[in-house]
């Protein structure tokens, strides 16, 4: 492989061939419609909880598609689910069931070995 | 004392059915919480006991409430119930007067006729046998029109029924034998030792004319025994488990107890107590999306059977239309509340990153405003309030203009009690910390917790129509009839969730004309937008919101005005009726003395209606 010269930090390389994909599986089966995300971050924008804190709700999006899931956790703490992303979302994305989803997989997930 | 063995599949039932009602019930009660416990202790010798037995009358027997939502079921259901019970009731007398003693076992009285031969030889037992023929015949119009209603149950009032079970199957059948057989047992007796009154002595006497009735006597009195035994066995596992839990959950109720947010014995003899009638499936608007299987009476029946699905927990608006209609009074809303929490306790947020900073408040300020996240999303009553309190004169702290936590109901809603508890102590503690003795809140949503869960001593909470009526009361908003055909849109949780329907109508009114609808104040439509429901799907949504408008539409109202950021958002997405919160009224109304009103995007009804005459004058078409 040809040497570029850059260096490669370990703790941040993706490795697509150790990706879980099982959250992400379970999360797009049970609210279809979260396919539809064309990560316009309307959402982000209106958060009530990111005006608060950093918080980005569109960058739940990547960490789950990127199957992070330890970061997805702890940041999924932070919505307060008073809907205004739903509202202005202009796919009309169900994502307050998303957030619970996620939150309801992870928990679940930790506690059921498969 | 003289027995014959078909007594046994009845005496034996009876047991069954008295034991398991005793431990259950018992099970039930010794799990309420203390207070509630110590509720019953106080309660049991005071006159809420007798206000407990006047309703079981009213309800339990009489069904009054079922009369009220159509006469046809109302009387199928006084006629079993009122009717069974004074069957017992009055043949147990008969029973006491025959043998002369206080101590009649059961089976002696439900059987009586197969006892005692010859006709009845005194005035009392003559009027007696006459009354229990009368009261069969009343019972038996009402399972003859039971057996209608499975026919054509639209007589009824009821557009749909319930989905039976197999336990609720084999109940419903023998209730609906135990009575024919009744009438054919006594009537067969009648025929044969001629002691019949005024219907069963014709009866049995016609059917002894061409019957063998000696051999047909035993074998019926048999099948009436083993249907009452069927019905008996069947009661806990079917809906008519009902029957005996409402009394217990109307003794209760009247004793003061709630459903707890937990689930504990009074919630569990509130499932227990929905008899499945499916009278709350025809006030469900989840039906006008297609949405058929998550109505409070398969919630009821699915966590009875402890397999409710998270689908079907969370697909309801909590809107609580059925809630009223209900005619056991069930908490319906509550009950599915305790569901959620359960469902959700395992992942509720701690929110740490919530602090308090300092609050920099003139000491003149007289009312906290609380826009809530949906109004938010709708400026245009924030702009019509800051414009109405600059004109009252109102000194004001605007709380959530920038970086607030949510008021916590929406997490509520869902179930996340305990995330929301965080949320409710921050926003308390910087209420409390200045001192204001009255907040103004924009949104239901945010009404309904504020009164509720966050526990102000001292400190009133008002939605902005009460305060805008207070304004006007005290004469510091003008007044300024437009003139408009209004319709207003009671949302749920300011009307049916707090009970406030008449303060915005006593506003509207001083400012256009409200036009009252068919389905309003506790019936009113949900407007679809609910923040409880996260299970249903924006177009499933738009079906709901469409078909309200529909209504509304009829009425050709040149405005619909409402007093919750959420609904105007959802109805004002379509552009068929010009939507307005009645913050918006008010400060349009106040604007009319000063300058033009703005520029309209919406054709009023009336201009329309004056458009198309003009066109027909001019001959355009």
């Amino acid at each position: 492989m040809k040497e570029f010269g850059y260096t490669i930090i370990k703790q941040r390389t993706i490795d697509y061939d150790q990706f879980n994909g099982r959250l992400l599986n379970e999360i797009l089966l049970m609210e279809p419609s979260f396919k539809v995300c064309l990560s316009c971050g309307g959402c982000t924008a209106t958060c009530s909880a990111g005006d608060l804190v950093n918080f980005n709700i569109r960058r739940m999006n990547l960490l789950l598609r990127r199957g992070e899931t330890a970061e997805l956790e702890s940041e999924i703490q932070k919505c307060m689910l008073c809907g205004k992303c739903m509202l202005v979302c202009p796919r009309g994305i169900n994502l307050r069931n998303v957030i619970m989803l996620i939150k309801k997989n992870i928990s679940r997930n930790k506690t059921t070995k498969y | 004392m003289e027995t014959t063995p078909f007594i046994w599949p009845f005496t034996i039932g009876l047991l069954f059915i008295s034991c398991f009602l005793v431990i259950i019930i018992g099970i039930w009660i010794s799990s309420l919480s203390h207070i509630d416990k110590s509720r019953i202790i106080h309660s049991i010798f005071t006159y809420k006991s007798i206000l407990a037995i006047k309703e079981v009358f009213m309800e339990s027997l009489l069904h009054r409430k079922i009369f009220r939502k159509n006469p046809v079921l109302g009387y199928m259901h006084m006629s079993l119930a009122f009717g069974w019970f004074l069957l017992i009731a009055v043949g147990h007398i008969e029973a006491c007067i025959h043998y002369k003693t206080l101590s009649v076992p059961a089976y002696k009285a439900i059987f009586m006729r197969y006892f005692v031969s010859g006709p009845a030889l005194t005035l009392s037992e003559k009027m007696l046998a006459a009354c229990m023929d009368m009261l069969l015949l009343f019972v038996l119009s009402g399972v003859l029109l039971a057996y209608y209603k499975r026919i054509n149950s639209r007589v009824f009032g009821m557009k749909k029924t319930t989905q039976l079970k197999l336990g609720d199957r084999i109940a419903l059948t023998s209730l609906w034998l135990i009575f024919p057989l009744r009438f054919l047992a006594e009537s067969l007796t009648a025929g044969i030792h001629n002691n019949g009154s005024i219907i069963s002595q014709p009866t049995g006497q016609l059917l002894a004319s061409f019957l063998p009735v000696q051999s047909l006597e035993t074998p019926l009195w048999w099948a009436y025994s083993g249907a009452l035994s069927l019905f008996f066995f069947a009661l806990p596992v079917s809906r008519y488990m009902h029957i005996p839990v409402e009394v217990i959950l109307i003794f209760l109720r009247n004793y003061g107890i709630k459903v707890q947010k937990r689930i504990d014995g009074y919630s569990r003899i509130q499932v227990y107590s929905c008899s499945r009638c499916g009278i709350c499936l025809d006030s469900c608007q989840m039906t006008h999306a297609a949405i058929k299987d998550t109505q409070s009476v398969y919630v009821l029946k699915h966590i009875r059977n402890k397999n409710l699905t998270d689908e079907k927990l969370f697909n309801c608006l909590l809107c609580g239309r059925c809630q009223p209609d209900c005619p056991v009074g069930l908490e319906l809303n509550n009950l599915r509340m305790t569901q959620r929490i359960e469902s959700t306790k395992e992942y509720n947020s701690s929110y740490k990153y919530l602090k308090n900073g300092k609050l920099n408040i003139s000491p003149q300020t007289e009312v906290i405003y609380f826009a809530g996240c949906m109004t938010h999303l709708t400026p245009a009553i924030i702009k019509s309030i800051k414009e109405i309190f600059a004109v009252a004169d109102v000194k004001y702290w605007f709380m959530d203009e920038d970086k607030t936590a949510c008021c916590g109901r929406p997490l509520m809603q869902i179930g996340q009690y305990e995330a929301a508890k965080k949320l409710i102590k921050h926003n308390r503690e910087q209420i409390l910390a200045t001192g204001i003795k009255k907040i103004i809140v924009s949104c239901p949503i945010c009404y309904k917790v504020f009164k509720e869960d966050y526990a102000l001593p001292g400190v009133a909470v008002l939605h902005h129509s009460e305060y805008l009526l207070e304004l006007m009361a005290d004469k510091r908003i003008p007044i300024k009839k437009m003139p408009m055909r209004v319709i207003y849109h009671d949302p749920c949780e300011l009307g049916r969730g707090s009970g406030i329907y008449h303060q915005p109508r006593l506003l509207l009114n001083e400012y256009v004309d409200v036009v009252p609808t068919k389905n309003e104040k506790e019936a009113a439509y949900c407007c679809g937008g609910s923040l409880s429901n996260i299970k249903i799907q924006m177009d499933e949504r738009n079906q709901i919101r469409n078909k309200t408008l529909e209504e509304y539409i009829t009425y050709q109202p040149d405005m619909l005005a409402t007093a919750c950021p959420l609904c105007k958002k959802t109805f004002a997405k379509t552009n068929k009726l010009n939507v307005h919160d009645i913050a918006e009224i008010v400060c349009m109304a106040l604007n009319t003395n000063k300058e033009r009103p703005k520029k309209e995007t919406y054709l009023y009804f009336h201009e329309v209606k004056h458009l198309e005459e003009t066109k027909i004058k001019m001959n355009i078409h």
